[in-house]
């Protein structure tokens, strides 16, 4: 069984994030990056399921800039067997990324794709779904345990209520939660083992995708300080509060 | 003097090799390094799981199951460890140790030992060199061993004797030909590998010393202990040569390991100084708390330069004996530096256990006086660097 899985480079989860003076992003300048948390829960499943031996062969997929090379290192390093970079330094929102995965999907032909629920960046929670969507594929999002028998897989969904069982024929595409596995660190002699596996580099035109913006930002703010609190005496003053600024 | 080309940008591998040490490090909080300083137990599960991640093995070569990597990578990894909070000090030696089995062991020698020592199943990191009467003076060393048929029999002591108890081979350096009858100072002396598995209770016995750290540090005792001949490595009464040309890649290793103890004070003092408010503001606001953390930041700074230059240069097979030693002096002393504005930044709470920094302050102590002190160091730059008359 061959496996995909999509890895996408963001601020490391511990970099406090700055709002850019012209407020059109943030700053991503001498920014520490990493894997999106999620993708790597994602490509830690991938190894689990080789390790298993139900999957033969996971690629790991990263678009944007040369870095993303790094990142995709880092799911080689993990245990995936080869890479490929779509490389470009336009922007790329979900709906071009998840126009590209399929194009690849369609070379690829792999039995399942695995991505993260959302990147910790945009917070989108949507090139999953789209994926999907395009291929017309099933999907098991959010999963927070995936069993893989028989041309089906058996996913544990995370929802508001609970958590809910899916059974899906494969090929599907499943998106992580961040309770289906804790990643692993990698060892030094698969860190040095990935330098030689393979990662092929191409473009969003290798692939006939039209990847121009359909959402156009239009300002990015720090989110409001946080002003101290009163406090109230009882019910009823906290009612006329709630009236007095308006909120209810 | 022209300076190593890498010196500023670290290649790609050793940013992902910092990250996995890094995660790794992030299982071992100080809460579990408290409780092994205060039940002075070996951290066996850290070093444990630095083994099956490969790290102690960098410096083996592939051939032999390691990394085949240098002292740079080697270093970052040590260096790493210590930024994390953690302490290499427990298992740094099974890095290096075995450098002498592989640049002067035969091709069996190899072949027996070190896919083992790369794997983990032996540990070899006990180093059984220092003398209670000779010290420093390794030449003075009185323990013997006396060829006896396809053995060697072995009497003596030795003492700070690192993870003895811990180790499952100790290399061993003893006297072979008495002092008067030696033709050069440093000719008489050998290098054997000790099983202290089949020694222990033949003729070993290691004696644990309660230190100010947590070390693991033992005296062993030598009574007629054997030692197969086929242990000897290298060359009978040549190996003073064996074990000298090992101490510069310590060193090196040693001196980033002080680099990572400094970024660690460094990063709890600032941490600190921006959070804990007296007198309606930061700490930290006060030049008097700031001034210190800076001038340790940049001391450290300076010797992270001289421990990568030093690295760089081993690792290009130059020799580095001034460098290494520089490196190992300087990246002490500025960890001390770093230590000091830590303790002094967090007044009384620096004495706290639950801070960790008076456990981390006795351990980078250490560094000034092990593997070698800084006094010898500076002997040696006046009088083999700068030509300086010998004092000794």
């Amino acid at each position: 069984m061959k496996l995909l899985v999509a890895v996408k480079r963001v601020v490391d989860f511990n970099v406090k994030v700055r709002v850019k003076a012209d407020q059109t992003g943030v700053e991503l300048a001498n920014v520490k990056m990493s894997m999106n948390p999620f993708d790597e829960i994602g490509v830690e499943e991938a190894v689990r399921l080789k390790e298993a031996g139900t999957v033969d062969e996971i690629v790991a997929v990263s678009m944007g800039p040369q870095q993303c090379q790094e990142t995709i290192r880092t799911a080689l390093a993990m245990g995936a067997d080869r890479g490929i970079l779509v490389k470009t330094d336009d922007e790329l929102q979900p709906l071009a990324v998840a126009k590209l995965l399929k194009a690849i999907v369609e070379e690829e032909k792999p039995d399942i794709v695995i991505l993260g629920k959302q990147a910790i960046d945009d917070d989108s929670n949507q090139t999953g779904q789209m994926l999907a969507g395009l291929l017309g594929w099933s999907q098991g999002t959010f999963a927070s345990k995936l069993a893989l028998t028989d041309g089906e897989a058996e996913v544990t969904r995370e929802i508001d209520g609970g958590l809910e069982t899916v059974k899906l024929k494969l090929p599907a595409v499943v998106t992580t939660d961040l309770r289906l596995n804790e990643p692993r660190y990698a060892s030094l002699p698969n860190i040095m083992k990935a330098k030689k596996k393979t990662i092929d580099e191409k473009s969003p035109a290798d692939y006939g995708v039209d990847t121009a913006p359909r959402l156009k930002t239009l300002k990015v703010e720090e989110p409001p300080k946080r002003s101290a609190g009163i406090k109230v005496a009882d019910a009823a003053e906290l009612v006329s509060k709630l009236r007095e600024e308006g909120v209810i | 003097m022209t300076m190593p080309e890498d010196i500023a940008a670290e290649g790609q591998d050793m940013e992902q090799i910092r990250q996995a040490v890094r995660a790794l490090c992030a299982d071992f909080p100080g809460k579990y390094w408290r409780q092994k300083d205060r039940d002075r137990e070996y951290p066996t599960e850290f070093v444990t799981a630095l083994t099956k991640s490969g790290f102690l093995a960098a410096l083996i070569p592939e051939e032999y199951g390691g990394s085949g990597l240098g002292v740079t990578h080697a270093g970052a990894i040590l260096e790493e460890i210590q930024k994390s909070g953690c302490n290499g000090g427990a298992c740094h030696a099974q890095m290096y140790i075995m450098g002498t089995i592989l640049r002067h062991g035969s091709p069996e020698q190899k072949a027996r030992w070190l896919p083992k020592i790369a794997s983990g199943e032996l540990r070899l990191q006990a180093f059984a060199v220092t003398e209670p009467t000779s010290g420093t003076d390794t030449l003075s060393l009185s323990t013997t061993a006396e060829r006896d048929g396809d053995h060697y029999v072995v009497n003596g002591q030795k003492v700070w004797t690192s993870r003895a108890e811990h180790s499952d081979l100790m290399l061993l350096l003893a006297r072979t030909m008495p002092k008067d009858k030696v033709e050069k100072r440093t000719d008489g002396l050998s290098v054997f590998v000790v099983d202290m598995r089949k020694a222990l209770g033949n003729g070993l016995t290691i004696r644990p010393i309660r230190a100010m750290i947590n070390h693991s540090t033992t005296e062993v005792f030598f009574d007629n202990m054997k030692v197969p001949a086929e242990n000897l490595i290298g060359q009978e009464g040549k190996g003073f040569r064996c074990i000298i040309d090992g101490m510069n890649a310590e060193r090196i290793l040693i001196a980033h390991e002080c680099i990572g103890d400094g970024r660690w004070f460094i990063k709890k003092a600032t941490d600190y100084a921006n959070e804990r408010v007296v007198f309606g503001r930061p700490i930290g606001q006060n030049q008097g708390i700031q001034f210190p953390i800076a001038r340790a930041y940049a001391a450290i700074e300076a010797a992270d330069l001289m421990v990568k230059k030093a690295a760089a240069m081993f690792d290009a097979g130059q020799p580095c004996g001034p460098e290494a030693n520089m490196a190992k002096m300087i990246g002490s002393e500025a960890a001390w530096q770093a230590a000091e504005a830590c303790m002094q930044t967090h007044g009384g709470f620096a004495f706290a256990e639950e801070y960790d920094i008076e456990r981390k302050f006795r351990e980078t102590r250490l560094y000034q006086i092990a593997p070698i002190s800084t006094n010898l160091i500076l002997a040696y730059i006046a009088e083999h660097v700068l030509g300086l008359p010998r004092s000794y």
